[in-house]
């Protein structure tokens, strides 16, 4: 970045450097490239509403799984690498509430309500963990999402499920990989006031939802245990000398994280339409924390506005690149982009991580 | 020696200075082969600056070198890494070891020097692959620790060695290199026991019959006395005497490290009189404190403390000063009993400690003091936020605590006018982007901000510029008188609180070594400093 600093003597140069600087150069690159894909978009043939439509469809389905890395990144826990323990807590609770019969817009509630206690349990004991090997949390935490979703592998065929619409149709016991949400909360919150003009469909319902908890992160990081929640991410010994009790805080982080988690796979399963068990949870992760880097977000600083401008261009990229590239050189390059930017990002702040002192 | 060659070592004009703060100014002494150099000076003398720039430190370097030359046989040599003052023959024991914990001393004192043995492997894939001549390195091993003069088991794992073996397993690696001709010991018996240091002692006195030049860092005067044929004493980067050992006594030699004579004296004691109305009414009473602070252990502290005064604690680094405001605020483990205004303070508990509306600000200010990626306004107001639920709104009964920003950046305007802090972008600069005077202030705010009755303040003038000192402790003093707040300060610099005490308690040892009034000659305090020193 030394160069970006420089005085070139041209006021334009200097000028764009500064918005350069102060933007992030590798939000910039990708909120270009971005732009490049948008503005490609009709000349091969794609529909510039539709693909406007998809991005913020994909956003408002991924967006609250990316504000689950909040909290956990103000306690000075690091980027939530496990957030497959949230999303098996959401899961439980989506299974759950198919099972006792909750159908329609109720069962997406059914679902929260019954994931929740999971998500406090399980964020509790998570925490806990994490205040045993505080400086190493993000490794732990990887290892923590790796392993419970395998054990989850073999729960979801031993719990004792029943009903016909998600258990495997020749054994009648244990859940299918793919359940299907028709009839139940599939688009619960999607159809919710929705807007549709010609090509365009905003889902305003889900973008109300994430608001919603977005404000609400918002306001508790304004409040007296939010402040403090900061410091501790800031400067834990700081804390300590105010008389902070910095397990409790971190605990907290935690558990607030793992419980947006849980409420975050579900807000994407109603849009997407279906649940996804077994090894799914494994690769939910990687994705959320390289959109709240690209936003903006480093190891132990993150705002409202990193969650919705990096979701917005992860998601846009994840969308756009295979209808452009695809239509213009025949290849499906999208997963290939995908994996090169959210691993590229992660590296990329993992290793400007030296340069905040903690 | 005959005039005619050259002292082994010299050192001409030799001068220092960090960030324009002089630190060491024209340094000339001379040591000749075998002599036995003692080096003293209080804390921050500049004694470890003047043998990073013999021992080529690379911080030296990267500060902007230094003024002056260092001549070895004649020769001005320029070191710029420890190796080449390693290749010229210098060594260096330093306070903290520098072992391999998993290894034995054998394997730590001929460590990259081992010698080799030659096989066909090594003969076809080069040197490196050349194997360990164990009972060669046995044998040079027991030779240096031979030399040494002590019993150290030679294939004990370092980890599970006594300190005091760790500290002659550093220095037997010295000895085993052949060309070593100056050897540096910095407080190498601030570790060992009383036998252990009579050893060392022997240890020195053969090397230099040996032809070895020692210079010999200690706080314990006796041992220099005890060893050494010259006394070199510095005090604020200047060497102030230079004379034989023989002809000195350890009272001589500690006023000329506390120095300034009686000319301070004038200044000091401004609170005298308020002090004897109000001797009768004790706010804090510590008894038989102990603390486990690495480096500032306190062994067995008792101390009481009246209402309204400035007490100051001074004492030589590393014995046990700053572990009592660090034991009594909860941050290292401690025992013992504290009683604040007639109530028991529970101790390692911070926030029991604050509510009684007691305050500290620590002396390792970015580590503890400061939130350095914040702005001022959360510097400031934090604590006081958090502890005595100041600048906050509540709503619905007081179910939601929120910050109230606009309260907070008016205190800490407040302080910035008040305390003078020096930040370009006003209250929202970041903490970071300080000087470290000012972030100094930041961290007096802080505590300021708390109201406290009682204020802990630590090394608040450490590392900070001379005009920011001033002004650090006149806002202290100023505190104290108009707010009738109780200060305890600890400082290295004993003339800083000659400046602004009552009275000063010198710690050493791990225990109160005495309690004075301000105004008594620094000699008296420099006694009490060295009485119990271990």
């Amino acid at each position: 970045m030394s160069e970006l600093t420089k005085s070139s003597g041209n006021p334009i140069v200097d000028k764009i450097r500064a918005f350069a600087r102060s933007f992030g150069l590798p939000r910039l690159i990708i909120a270009g490239f971005l732009l490049l894909l948008f503005i490609m978009a009709p000349f091969v043939g794609a529909n510039f509403f539709t693909q406007l439509s998809n991005t913020l469809n994909r956003f408002s389905w991924n967006a609250v799984l990316v504000l689950s890395m909040v909290p956990m990144i103000h306690s000075g826990c690091g980027l939530n690498f496990g957030l497959p323990l949230g999303i098996i807590a959401g899961l439980l609770g989506g299974t759950m509430a198919i099972e006792v019969g909750a159908t329609g817009f109720a069962s997406f509630w059914v679902a929260v309500l019954f994931a929740t206690p999971f998500a406090l349990v399980l964020g509790g004991l998570y925490g806990f963990l994490l205040n045993k090997i505080k400086g190493g949390e993000m490794m732990i935490a990887t290892y923590v999402g790796f392993s419970s979703v395998s054990l989850m592998c073999m729960m979801w065929l031993l719990l004792p499920y029943h009903s016909p619409n998600m258990v495997w149709g020749y054994a009648g016991k244990g859940l299918r990989t793919t359940i299907s949400l028709e009839g139940y909360y599939n688009g619960a919150l999607a159809n919710f006031l929705q807007i549709n003009i010609g090509h365009l469909s905003i889902p305003v319902g889900t973008l109300l939802f994430f608001a919603l908890l977005a404000f609400g992160i918002w306001a508790f990081l304004h409040t007296k245990t939010g402040t403090a929640m900061t410091a501790v991410g800031s400067n834990p010994n700081f804390a300590r000398a105010a008389g902070i009790n910095i397990d409790r805080t971190r605990l907290l982080s935690v558990i607030l994280s793992t419980w947006l988690g849980a409420v975050g796979i579900l807000v994407y399963e109603q849009g997407f339409g279906f649940i996804q068990l077994y090894m799914a949870p494994f690769n939910m992760a990687l994705p959320a924390v390289s959109a709240i880097l690209i936003g903006g977000a480093t190891v132990n600083k993150a705002t409202i506005t990193n969650v919705i401008i990096g979701t917005f261009l992860f998601q846009g990229i994840v969308t756009m690149t295979p209808t452009v590239m695809n239509s213009m050189i025949h290849m499906d390059m999208s997963e290939v982009i995908r994996v090169i930017a959210s691993n590229g990002m992660i590296i990329y702040a993992l290793t400007r991580k030296s340069e905040v002192s903690r | 020696m005959s005039d005619k060659k050259a002292p082994l070592l010299e050192m001409k004009n030799v001068s220092k200075s960090f960030f324009a703060n002089n630190v060491l100014q024209d340094i000339n002494f001379k040591l000749e082969e075998g002599e036995v150099l003692g080096l003293v000076g209080e804390n921050g003398a500049g004694k470890s600056t003047l043998m990073k720039i013999l021992f080529g430190m690379t911080v030296i370097k990267e500060t902007g070198g230094y003024g002056g030359s260092v001549l070895i046989n004649g020769e001005k040599v320029q070191f710029d890494s420890p190796f080449d003052a390693l290749k010229a023959g210098i060594g260096m024991v330093h306070q903290e070891f520098s072992l391999i914990p998993g290894f034995t001393a054998t394997e730590n004192i001929l460590l990259n020097r081992e010698p080799e043995k030659v096989s066909v492997v090594s003969k076809v894939f080069g040197s490196r692959l050349n194997t360990l001549d164990r009972k060669k390195m046995d044998e040079e091993a027991s030779e240096s620790i031979d030399k040494l003069g002590v019993m150290i088991d030679k294939n004990m794992v370092v980890n599970q060695m006594p300190v005091g073996h760790k500290q002659f397993t550093e220095i037997a690696r010295e000895l085993s290199k052949k060309q070593l001709k100056i050897l540096i010991l910095d407080e190498p018996t601030a570790v060992l026991t009383e036998k252990e240091a009579d050893a060392l002692l022997e240890s020195i006195r053969g090397m230099s019959k040996r032809g070895i030049a020692v210079i010999f860092i200690t706080h314990r005067l006796h041992e220099i006395l005890d060893v050494c044929n010259k006394v070199l004493v510095m005090r604020d980067g200047v060497i102030v005497k230079e004379t034989a050992a023989s002809e000195t006594n350890v009272d001589q030699i500690t006023k000329w490290m506390v120095g300034r004579d009686n000319t301070a004296s004038a200044k000091v004691g401004a609170g005298r009189a308020r002090l004897s109305e109000q001797e009768s009414e004790v706010i804090m009473s510590i008894k038989r404190l102990w603390v486990d602070m690495p480096g500032e252990t306190v062994r067995d502290v008792s101390l009481d403390v009246f209402n309204g005064e400035i007490l100051g604690i001074g004492g030589l680094a590393g014995q046990g000063k700053l572990g009592i405001p660090n034991g009594i605020m909860g941050l290292y483990e401690s025992g013992g009993s504290v009683k604040f205004d007639g109530k028991d303070i529970p101790l390692n508990h911070p926030r029991k400690c604050l509510d009684s509306q007691i305050a500290f600000v620590s002396e390792d200010r970015r580590g503890v003091g400061l939130l350095l990626d914040e702005t001022l306004e959360w510097n400031i107001a934090f604590p006081a936020m958090q502890i005595h639920n100041k600048f906050l709104k509540n709503y619905l009964g007081g179910l939601i605590k929120w910050r109230d920003d606009k309260a907070i950046q008016e205190i800490t305007n407040k302080y910035i006018d008040s305390l003078q802090i020096k930040c370009s972008l006003g209250s929202k600069q970041l903490a970071r982007e300080l000087s470290g005077g000012n972030q100094q202030k930041v961290c007096l705010a802080k505590a300021f901000a708390l109201e406290p009755r009682f204020l802990f303040v630590s090394e608040p003038t450490r590392g900070i510029d001379v005009g920011a000192k001033a002004l650090v402790l006149d806002a202290l003093k100023k505190f104290n008188r108009e707010s009738g707040v109780t200060v305890v300060m600890i400082s290295s610099e004993l003339e800083e609180l000659r400046f602004i005490c009552d009275r000063i308690a010198i710690v050493s040892g791990g225990k109160i070594s005495g309690i004075l009034p301000a105004d008594r000659p620094s000699e008296e305090f420099g006694k009490l400093m060295i009485s119990n020193v271990r």
